[in-house]
């Protein structure tokens, strides 16, 4: 097992600099998920890691040796493709055993790594199947025992579960989880799938245009979100962002946000006057909250555990409304809809996140 | 019945040239040489029907039939794999992602489209004479090299050569073959620290197999079927010692030379049945080293 450490991290092709001065400290048995829409980088910055594409600029570092120019095979690490990367003329127990052979391995270790890889894996009666013969899970499973059996320090995952349907998705979901919990091994884990990478990461790295954009747990990038690109990636469905004006009356900054009434702000100690207001779809209430206002349903959505409801603002604007459960409305109904100041989300004009200043009267109240 | 040629007429229709041309021009000869291959003929009386006698000379009192054979199979047995090898190594330095790939396929498949015509023939009787380009070449680094063309021992070698130069249309189609194989798959073999060569001899050419097998029977028919360059360097002969008979030179010196038309017709054909259990042979042992990715079960 090992950590990794990434330092100024950049890569470039030619002129075209797709990534640079990338900081990342991954921590021993982490299981720490790449996330971004495509084209971030996350794809690329995995393969260098791995040694499949070379590093431009910075280092990296598995455990306290810098790996830049050892190659792929000198890392032991493992990687599962997003392809899975089966050897379609070999068997499943061939494409396990693959690898292994490349060390000399004594017969005995390989056939015993294989087994064992297999019987985690539930693959055992598809020893002697070829690839073409299984189905979209198992080739993944196979592709999963392939790393297995190397027992790397480190699992490099490449989008793994994008070629599965949605059902399979969710049950391979649970099992690398699974699998990382028996493991214990460093695993990274790249996907565009903002729901893998909250439900398997111990921490995510959202990454926009070769760009770290924030790094926590999954809750952390949920309850804050350092910038409006974090908040609208993380969570579904998606967060509502809505523009606001600040104006000082009375030397307390109060918001107008088109659609309701305005409202007083705390202490978000910035001086810019266009702010975004960002609040989850389940914090907008039907009829209740601090800050009330008036739209009309577009659409209903019944997901069985909730309904969706997209709400047309005055402005125009579609907002999102989360309800637990079934909700009695259709679409052309006017409902008043609001939200409560602590569920706000503050950005600044160039999209930062603010923290509201803690209330002064519970203070007061204790002097 | 007047639906199916109204829906099908078309079809015909464009089929009719090649018909025409198959029915006159090749379907006739065919039928024809096979009975002229029962016959004695010289072309100038009428055929005299002998059954079996050509083929009965041919396969116990002909001896050059014998050694137009050897020749040929010796020549098939060194050219083709010298030929594919040449080619897989080509397509695979091709495939690696040179510059400007399309300019370098162009170059590579010149030799093919040279290759087959009477100059280059003549061209390469020049490389390869006892004072031609390879000799003062073989000269400059101390190797003196025997006069290949007037050697029986050497002469085959020459037109090896000559068959490893004509890569280019099996390069192209390995070329195609590996790029049909997925990057992945090697990416996956170099994390797992495979050695090249085992890369090599156990992903890329089992999954090559297809193409490597097309391609063999396509060579090897053509290789039987070698004539120009052999006609042309060997001056028509088969010279020296006849060491450059090939088949078709003999086949060609008895139909055109001696005016033997029957037995010639009877060397066609015994070719023919050659190339055939040689082409079904490789189909019938295909399945134990040829994979297909989509083969059914």
């Amino acid at each position: 097992m090992a950590g990794l450490t990434l330092r100024n991290v950049g890569k470039s092709y030619g002129a075209l600099q797709i990534m640079q001065g990338l900081n990342l400290d991954i921590h021993d048995g982490e299981f720490l998920v790449l996330v971004g829409p495509s084209g971030c980088g996350k794809s690329t910055l995995l393969r260098m890691i791995a040694g499949l594409e070379d590093i431009t600029d910075g280092t990296v570092a598995i455990g306290d040796k810098v790996v830049n120019d050892l190659p792929a095979s000198k890392r032991e690490l493992s990687m599962v493709f997003q392809s899975y990367a089966l050897y379609p003329h070999m068997t499943v127990a061939k494409n396990l055993a693959f690898g292994l052979q490349n060390f000399r391995m004594p017969k005995a270790e390989v056939e015993r790594r294989v087994a064992e890889a297999a019987r985690i894996l539930q693959i055992e009666p598809l020893m002697a199947r070829k690839p073409r013969q299984l189905s979209g899970g198992q080739k993944q499973r196979v592709a999963i025992g392939r790393a297995i059996v190397r027992e790397p320090k480190l699992f490099l995952f490449d989008e793994p579960l994008s070629n599965l349907d949605a059902e399979l998705r969710v049950q391979m979901r649970a099992e690398l989880a699974s699998l990382y919990a028996r493991l214990g091994t460093t695993m990274i884990y790249v996907t565009h799938d903002q729901v893998e990478a909250m439900t398997m990461a111990s921490r995510i790295v959202v990454l926009r245009a070769g760009k770290i954009e924030q790094v926590g747990t999954p809750q952390e990038l949920y309850t804050r979100p350092q910038n409006l690109f974090v908040a609208g990636f993380i969570g579904s469905p998606k967060i509502n962002m809505l523009a606001a004006e600040v104006r000082a009356e009375g030397g307390r900054p109060v918001a107008r946000v088109a659609g309701f009434a305005d409202f007083a702000l705390p202490d978000l100690s910035t001086r810019d006057t266009r702010l975004t207001l960002c609040v989850r779809p389940g914090a907008l209430h039907v009829g209740e909250g601090e800050v009330i206002s008036e739209g009309t349903i577009r659409l209903v959505e019944y997901l069985g555990n909730e309904t969706l409801l997209h709400v047309a603002l005055a402005s125009g604007q579609v907002v999102l409304l989360s309800v637990v459960g079934p909700a009695p409305y259709r679409a052309g109904q006017t409902i008043p809809i609001g939200f409560d100041l602590a569920d706000l989300h503050y950005f600044d004009a160039e999209g930062r996140r603010l923290e509201p200043a803690l209330p002064a009267q519970p203070q007061a109240a204790f002097a | 019945m007047k639906r199916f040629i109204a829906r099908n007429a078309p079809g015909y229709i464009f089929l009719l040239p090649w018909l025409v041309g198959f029915f006159l021009l090749a379907l006739g000869p065919i039928l024809a040489s096979l009975y002229l291959s029962f016959t004695r003929y010289d072309m100038v009386s009428a055929p005299r029907w002998i059954g079996f006698g050509n083929y009965e000379y041919m396969f116990t009192r002909d001896r050059r039939f014998w050694k137009a054979l050897e020749v040929t199979f010796h020549y098939v047995v060194l050219a083709v794999p010298a030929r594919l090898a040449m080619a897989l190594a080509v397509a695979m330095l091709l495939d690696k992602g040179l510059r400007s790939i399309g300019l370098y396929r162009a170059i590579f498949y010149l030799p093919s489209l040279l290759g087959a015509s009477i100059a280059i023939a003549i061209l390469w009787r020049q490389l390869f004479d006892a004072h031609g380009v390879v000799n003062q070449a073989l000269a400059y680094i101390g190797i003196r090299g025997p006069e290949w063309l007037t050697n029986p021992e050497t002469s085959i070698y020459a037109l090896v050569a000559l068959a490893m130069w004509q890569f280019g249309s099996p390069m192209l189609i390995f070329l195609a073959g590996l790029r049909g194989i997925p990057r992945d798959l090697y990416e996956a073999a170099e994390i797992d620290g495979t050695p090249r060569w085992r890369q090599f001899t156990r992903i890329t050419l089992p999954l090559l197999a297809p193409v490597i097998f097309f391609n063999l029977v396509l060579q090897t028919i053509e290789a039987f079927k070698t004539f120009s360059s052999a006609f042309i360097i060997s001056n028509g002969t088969g010279a020296p010692a006849d060491s450059m008979l090939f088949y078709t030179v003999y086949l060609f010196n008895e139909a055109f030379k001696f005016f033997r038309m029957g037995y010639a017709s009877a060397l066609a054909w015994v070719l023919l049945i050659i190339i055939a259990i040689f082409t079904a042979t490789a189909f019938l042992t295909s399945k134990y080293w040829v994979h297909y990715e989509n083969e059914r079960d």
